[in-house]
């Protein structure tokens, strides 16, 4: 029977302890470093622990109305009007986030002056605060374009807050593509349009997936953008122009108002369900694209 | 030849798209700059900017208290989250069995993932009632918890994900030689680790230490929920502050003319430090791409 390739630098524990007590330097060093991720891990557990133990129990039939009241609180509404917000925000960035990726990658000559720019403006954007983007949102779709406290105010500001995502990602995705996929598809005669959406987009779906889940999981998360572009009435909307209430303004609302913290929990449980579910989706994904 | 109007028109449509962001960055400075920098006018650059008192009411506007505020909470952010996230990193780059690392990625993953409502939320619900028994309380520091330094606890718990993840994968690019090579003169694992890859991997980490900065900055949500919201200077780190922007939701709801522009000012302000924080982070990245 073959043995076994031993690293390098495998030790068994008496090699260890011998090494350690010449060296107690390295002892602290390696004690340090599990210490600081032991940390990491228990502040993750009690976080998400503490919010589900306090917050299950509040989860009752009365939240999940359908009508909003200040006696039963539910946020019902704010679920659909999230749902409703994240399928309107990815409407608008996917296509946009999707063909701007496209051009940088299939179309954009290498050293093009233009790519650089977008790549720094797409930078740009993704280290620009929430509410900053909430403040645009505001002066540009509500004020300018008269378009109020609205769904689609709302929207356009979380597509513009989610494209750089979706171009970073889908980007990466196109370039994971074979070359060699290419040059078969112009060989059998198909042109570049046909290539790119019947051959190339296809096998990158899993890699643009990833990037529009990561896209859904900071439209459900975000509070600031949202609070002077789409307003805050805890109802179902009549139409893409009534203003509405996101699941995590609700939730802010509930928490500062002092009044309804046991619903508040409530809230919180369901958007850590709502995180947990995305980063399970992810996770599922990622080992798929891994895999090929 | 259809088909070719067809490419071509395509190709200027995939164009188009990609000029999207373009357009969205200077239409969000147009906006911004249209609408705050007049107000700084009016009300006069030094005085904006190093006035410590911030009365709407009586038309006084000094934005210094909440830009120490911000720097203040960010600095106190960056002294628990730093030290922790670096060494988290080490421990997912070179320390961590397979078993283990298959239950802190996720956990890493996760912790990026929860809305800064929920950390809010959890700072509001224990954070702040620990500060006010245990800082408060038993140790007869003033304050009602609600804090520069609850903030700050929050905010390097939030900003860990962020600088665990880019300088893993900084320390995961060092090439394996280095290690190698320090291992063969002697030197035990942890040795070799921190004193030849970690220093390679230095902008990187760098580079992940001030994107960490900059969501702390911009963190908006948590910190309101739980920093107290004083509008005056900052006195002490168990004493309530604002940030810059906590100022900005927490006035623009009811503003009207000179107090608004003075608040898109302040978020003019805050865009300006956004701006210096990106720049610096990719020099630091650049370097790092031609070390």
């Amino acid at each position: 029977m073959p043995e076994a390739i031993q690293p390098i630098n495998a030790q068994n524990m008496r090699q260890r302890i011998k090494s350690y007590s010449s060296s107690p330097g390295s002892l602290i060093l390696a004690f340090l470093v599990g210490l600081a991720a032991l940390i990491t891990v228990l502040t993750l557990v009690f976080i998400i622990g503490y919010i589900l133990v306090k917050g299950i129990p509040s989860l009752s039939t009365d939240l999940f109305q359908l009508e909003y009241n200040s006696e039963n609180v539910s946020m019902f509404p704010s679920i659909i009007n999230t749902i409703l917000m994240t399928v309107l925000s990815l409407v608008i960035a996917g296509p946009l986030g999707i063909f701007a990726a496209i051009y940088l990658v299939e179309y954009a000559k290498k050293g093009n002056k233009l790519v650089s720019i977008v790549r720094v403006t797409a930078e740009t954007l993704t280290g620009i605060p929430s509410i900053v983007y909430g403040l645009f949102g505001m002066l540009f779709f509500v004020t300018t374009l008269k378009w109020g406290f609205s769904m689609l105010a709302g929207a356009f500001t979380l597509a513009i807050m989610v494209l750089p995502v979706i171009m970073r990602t889908t980007e990466e995705a196109l370039l994971a593509v074979p070359d060699m996929y290419r040059e078969a598809s112009f060989g059998l005669g198909a042109g570049r349009l046909r290539t790119i959406f019947v051959v190339i987009l296809p096998s990158a779906v899993p890699g643009i997936l990833s990037g529009v889940i990561l896209s859904i999981g900071r439209i459900v998360g975000e509070t600031a953008a949202l609070m002077y572009t789409a307003g805050t009435v805890a109802e179902l909307p009549s139409g893409v122009m009534s203003s509405v209430r996101t699941l995590s303004l609700h939730m802010y609302t509930l928490a500062s108002e002092g009044l309804h913290i046991d619903e508040a929990y409530a809230t919180a449980v369901v958007l850590l369900f709502v995180v947990l579910l995305i980063n399970w989706v992810s996770g599922r994904i990622a080992r798929k694209i891994k895999k090929g | 030849m259809m088909r070719d109007v067809k490419e071509t028109i395509m190709k200027y449509v995939f164009l188009i798209c990609a000029c999207a962001s373009i357009l969205a960055v200077i239409l969000i400075c147009v906006f911004l700059f249209a609408n705050g920098v007049p107000a700084i006018g009016k009300i006069g650059i030094f005085k904006f900017l190093l006035g410590e008192t911030w009365k709407p009411g009586n038309d006084i506007y000094g934005i210094l208290p909440f830009i120490l505020g911000s720097i203040y909470v960010t600095a106190g952010a960056i002294v628990i989250g730093v030290p922790i996230g670096i060494l988290t990193a080490i421990f997912m780059a070179r320390f961590c069995p397979e078993k283990v690392y298959r239950f802190v990625k996720p956990a890493v993953d996760l912790l990026a993932g929860i809305p800064s409502v929920v950390y809010g939320f959890f700072g509001m619900v224990v954070l702040v009632p620990f500060v006010r028994d245990f800082f408060g309380i038993k140790l007869g520091m003033d304050g009602d918890g609600f804090s520069m330094f609850t903030a700050s606890v929050m905010l390097g718990i939030m900003i860990l994900p962020t600088i665990i993840s880019v300088g893993e994968s900084a320390i995961r690019a060092v090439p394996n030689s280095y290690y190698e090579g320090a291992l063969a003169l002697g030197a035990t694992h942890e040795r070799s680790v921190f004193f030849t890859v970690v220093p390679a991997a230095k902008s990187g980490i760098m580079a992940g230490v001030i994107l960490g900065i900059g969501r702390a900055i911009g963190e908006t949500m948590a910190v309101i929920m739980i920093a107290g919201n004083q509008p005056r200077m900052p006195k002490g780190i168990f004493e309530g502050v604002r940030t810059m922007t906590s100022n900005i939701v927490i006035e623009m709801g009811y503003a009207t003319d000179l107090h608004r522009e003075a608040l898109i000012a302040t978020a003019v302000v805050l865009f300006v430090f956004i701006l210096l924080i990106n720049l610096l982070f990719s020099l630091v990245k650049r370097r790092g791409a031609n070390a």
